[in-house]
Order: C-alpha cells, then sequence, then structure tokens
C-alpha cells in the first residue's frame, strides 16, 4: 500500500514538473531571437508562383486581361497540351533543346579545359587568363553581328555563340576553384612524394569539383537565356521561333507556352546538375550529420 | 636505444639557417640525430622549431636558406591538422600515393592497429578529432619511414585523446624505431615519450638533455621531475607555479 503511494506520488511529482516545463519553454523560446530563418519544407518555395499564377488565372477570367495582351494559364496550358498531341511543338522542342545542349557541351568541354592549363601551368595562365577576361567583358550578343558575318545565319552561328556565353562562367569558376586549393593539401602532397599527375587527379581536381558544379549550374541556366536571344533571328525551327511567330500573329497563348516550356526546361536542368552534384560531392552531406 | 648499431647519424644538420624576407627564423644551427632516436623539439613559440621541422620536410620553398642538412630519403610527415582529404575514404587516405602492390592490405593492418577498422571506408567528416589523427598517423607508419617528422600531432586533442594517441605512437614504432622528431608545446609529452629534449631559443638550440631512463615513464620518477623544473624554467615557467 506505502508502496502504491509512493509510486502514486512520484508519478504526479514528475507530471508537474514536466507540465513546469512545458508551459515555460514557450515563453523561454519566444523571448529567444532567431538569427537565421527556420529551413522550409520541401514543396513550399512553390507558393510564390502558385500565388502569381492564381492571380493570373483569376484576373483573366474575371476580365481584367484581355486575351490580346496575356493568355490565362489554363489556356496556355491546354494550347501546350494540343500542340504537343499534334505534333507540332516536338520538332521545335527538339530543335531548341539540339542547339542549347550542343552548345552546352561545347562551352563546359572548352572551359573545363581552359581552366585547367591555366590553373595548373604558368604559361597557360599567362595565355588564356587574360583572352578569357577580355571575353567576359564583352557581352555574347555583341559578338552576333560579327559572328553571323563569320558563320552566317545558320546553326553553326547560334551554337557557336552559346558555346561562347557558356564558356566563360565555366571557365571562370573552374579556374578560381584550382587556385584556391587548400595550401594545407598540397604540402601533404609534396610530404607524401605525389608525383604532378598524382596531384592533379588526387588533389587538385577533387578540390576544384565544387566550384565545377557551380560553373554547371550557372552554365546550363545561360545556354537557354542565350537560346531564346539567338531563335529570334532567321530560323523556321525552335521555341524561340514559335513564340516570334506567335507575335505577328498576336496569339499570346502561344508565346506563355513557349515562357512556360523554357520555365520547366530550366528548373529541371538545374533539379538534374544538383542530382549529379549531390552523389559527385556526397562526401560533403556527412558535414551536416 | 639500437647498441648493436654502428653509430652513423640519421639526420644532420650544418650551420642550417632560414629566414622569411629578411627575418632571421634558424640561426646556423648544427645538429647530429643518431638512428632511432626519438627527439622532442620544445621552445617558446616563433623560436623556430617548426621552421625546423618543415626545413626537414622539405616545406617553405620560399624562405632563404644557408647551410646544410642530410636526412633518409624516407621520411613522413605528421602534421598537427591530420590533412585527411575529404573526398577520400579512410582507407584512400591511409595508401595516397603508395606504389606498393600490397598497399591495402598493408594499409587494412594499419589501420587495425590504430583502431580504425570499422572506419576503412568512411568518410574523413564523419570522424572525431582522434580518430582522424589516428588515421593520420597509419599514413605516415604505413609508408615505414626511417625518419618521422611530427609538428604538434597531439596539439588540437583533449588530454585523454592526447594521452592514448602518445602510448599509440610509442607502441607502434617499438619495433621499427624510425628516428622521430616532434615538436611539441607539452614538456610533460616531451618527458614521456622521447630519448632526447631539444631547447630552441630564437632560432637557435639553447639546451639538449639526453633521457634515458626506460618507457613507460611515470612524472614521479625523480629524473623526469627534475628535469622538467629545469625545462618549465628555461620556457619561463616557474615550476611551483605548475
Amino acid at each position: 500500500m506505502t508502496d502504491a503511494t509512493n509510486q502514486d506520488f512520484k508519478g504526479s511529482s514528475t507530471k508537474h514538473w514536466d507540465m513546469a516545463v512545458r508551459t515555460a519553454e514557450p515563453v523561454w523560446a519566444s523571448k529567444k531571437t532567431r538569427l537565421t530563418p527556420k529551413r522550409l519544407p520541401a514543396g513550399v518555395r512553390l507558393l510564390g508562383p502558385v500565388l502569381v499564377l492564381l492571380a493570373w488565372e483569376a484576373a483573366s477570367r474575371l476580365g481584367y486581361l484581355s486575351p490580346a495582351t496575356l493568355a490565362a494559364p489554363s489556356t496556355a496550358l491546354k494550347t501546350g497540351y494540343e500542340m504537343f498531341a499534334d505534333g507540332s511543338l516536338l520538332p521545335h522542342l527538339l530543335a531548341s533543346a539540339g542547339r542549347a545542349y550542343a552548345g552546352l557541351f561545347l562551352g563546359i568541354v572548352a572551359g573545363v579545359v581552359l581552366a585547367l592549363l591555366a590553373g595548373l601551368t604558368r604559361s597557360g595562365e599567362a595565355l588564356i587568363d587574360g583572352l578569357v577576361q577580355v571575353k567576359r567583358a564583352v557581352p555574347t550578343l555583341a559578338l552576333i553581328p560579327l559572328v553571323i558575318i563569320w558563320l552566317g545565319i545558320g546553326e553553326a552561328m547560334k551554337i557557336f555563340l552559346i558555346f561562347t556565353a557558356v564558356l566563360v562562367p565555366v571557365y571562370i569558376n573552374t579556374h578560381a576553384a584550382l587556385r584556391s586549393i587548400d595550401i594545407g593539401h598540397v604540402e601533404l602532397a609534396r610530404a607524401l612524394g605525389l608525383t604532378r599527375s598524382e596531384f592533379v587527379r588526387h588533389v587538385a581536381l577533387p578540390g576544384a569539383l565544387p566550384g565545377f558544379f557551380v560553373a554547371l549550374r550557372l552554365a546550363v541556366a545561360l545556354c537557354w537565356t542565350a537560346l531564346v536571344v539567338l531563335e529570334l533571328i532567321n530560323t523556321q525551327t525552335g521555341i524561340g521561333y514559335l513564340m516570334n511567330r506567335a507575335r505577328d500573329w498576336g496569339q499570346t497563348e502561344i508565346i506563355v507556352v513557349g515562357i512556360i516550356i523554357y520555365a520547366v526546361l530550366g528548373l529541371v536542368s538545374d533539379a538534374i546538375v544538383r542530382a549529379i552534384e549531390t552523389r559527385a560531392l556526397s562526401y560533403r552531406r556527412a558535414l551536416g550529420s | 636505444m639500437n647498441l648493436y648499431r654502428p653509430y652513423s647519424p640519421s639526420v644532420v644538420l650544418r650551420e642550417l639557417s632560414r629566414s622569411f624576407r629578411g627575418t632571421m627564423v634558424l640561426d646556423r644551427i648544427s645538429l647530429e640525430i643518431p638512428h632511432g632516436q626519438f627527439v622532442a623539439l620544445l621552445g617558446e613559440s616563433g623560436s623556430g622549431k617548426t621552421t625546423l621541422l618543415r626545413a626537414l620536410a622539405g616545406l617553405d620553398d620560399d624562405a632563404e636558406t644557408q647551410g646544410s642538412f642530410t636526412k633518409p630519403d624516407s621520411t613522413s610527415v605528421l602534421f598537427q591538422d591530420s590533412r585527411l582529404l575529404p573526398w577520400k575514404t579512410v582507407i584512400d587516405n591511409v595508401t595516397l600515393g603508395l606504389r606498393r602492390p600490397d598497399a591495402r592490405s598493408a594499409a587494412l593492418d594499419i589501420l587495425g592497429l590504430v583502431g580504425l577498422a570499422d572506419k576503412v571506408d568512411v568518410w574523413p567528416s564523419t570522424l572525431s578529432g582522434g580518430q582522424k589523427q589516428r588515421a593520420s598517423l597509419a599514413r605516415s607508419l604505413l609508408r615505414e619511414p626511417e625518419l618521422l617528422l611530427a609538428d604538434e600531432p597531439f596539439g588540437a586533442l583533449d588530454a585523454l585523446t592526447r594521452l592514448r594517441m602518445q602510448n599509440l605512437l610509442l607502441k607502434l614504432v617499438e619495433r621499427r624505431r624510425p628516428t622521430i622528431i616532434l615538436v611539441t608545446h607539452d614538456v610533460d609529452e616531451a618527458l614521456l615519450l622521447s630519448d632526447r629534449i631539444l631547447v630552441l631559443k630564437d632560432g637557435g638550440i639553447a639546451e639538449d638533455h639526453l633521457i634515458s631512463l626506460p618507457h613507460p615513464r611515470r612524472s614521479h620518477q625523480s629524473e623526469i621531475s627534475t628535469l622538467r623544473a629545469k625545462l618549465l624554467k628555461s620556457l619561463g615557467v616557474e615550476a611551483d607555479t605548475v
């Protein structure tokens, strides 16, 4: 009997203590200033875009936005689906993607090769770095007239201009990453007697990988940006061509379809690069845990 | 100490000087270290002990150097920070740059000896400070160096981990007996581990003490406590305050 009362007593005292903590905690928490915002749950980031879409749709349906100014998102989606279904969209999409990714691929390869030459050799740095910095100061679009004279107004011109646009950020970021190798790792490599090629393979390149992925994300966004402008110049295929023709006919819904396609392609490309980055830099994930 | 080997020094410094942009850090140091001797370098900050170690390790190219030194070809460096490459697993760090065909199995053996058998394939960022330094020790000793240069390797560890690491180091070098030069701030570490203690002051060797006591040593042994008081005094600390 005494035992039971004792236990009861203990139990109730713990409860009291618990309650005291529970009531005390919010007071304490509210007084403490949060210096950084809490992490957003997945998907909540889409709240802003969704609200804008809803407002846009509502404005169209209520007659504030005439279709001649801007088509409703629902109309654009319907049009996009119809164009996709009747096969008139896909050839343009493939043409655009072909140009963007051909330029992207060439730009990444050339940017990385130049960054390696400049980052790992003195003569490379002397020859290459200044040139790329000059190219960086010249807007890609300013080269269009010259490149048209050299390469005509066909595919080569478009791919070449995307290539030069992509090259610069790939070079700059990869080069910067190579130049900022941890001096401690360089000393380690010397102390272990690594050869130059072992140093490049085991220390310099993996060390520059995070910088390269920053470059890659910039490049992926940039190749589509450059494409939009270039597809306004003499072409019969591509998303940019579709949008340009739609302008002549006043079909704002097709223009919106084009914008949506660019947005989706940009986001999907970025997500793919991020997924590859997460895999390649998996050793970093452990840092947070 | 190996009494059967004919005497030939492992490390010889002849009037070695080193300065950085006109500031003299090492001032005409001459020194002979026999094979297998465990030398501790003590000295206040700026006395030149790390510079001496780095000179022997072949680091600091930008320094102006006069004089000369000889050292064994196979030299390993143990840094204060473990300097594991974060993008390589523990075993790949340990075998980095090794060209032996049996590198992997030898690495597994030595990782077992330092108590990291279950950490072979993990990323270094998941290790504790002591585990990182054990991996670093494994990397150094796997090369079976004739000379081990250790730059305050246990300086950043907590007191208990440091004791364990000191004992581990003694155990691991027991059999092969490389020459060891250990830079340390810790007088007790020097007394516990080394055969010889050098005190550096203003870029020169101010004191040179031999300790012939066998391991394991205890701090209350009279030779140890006398030398301890003397060393602390020459480092600017009165013994009765410690």
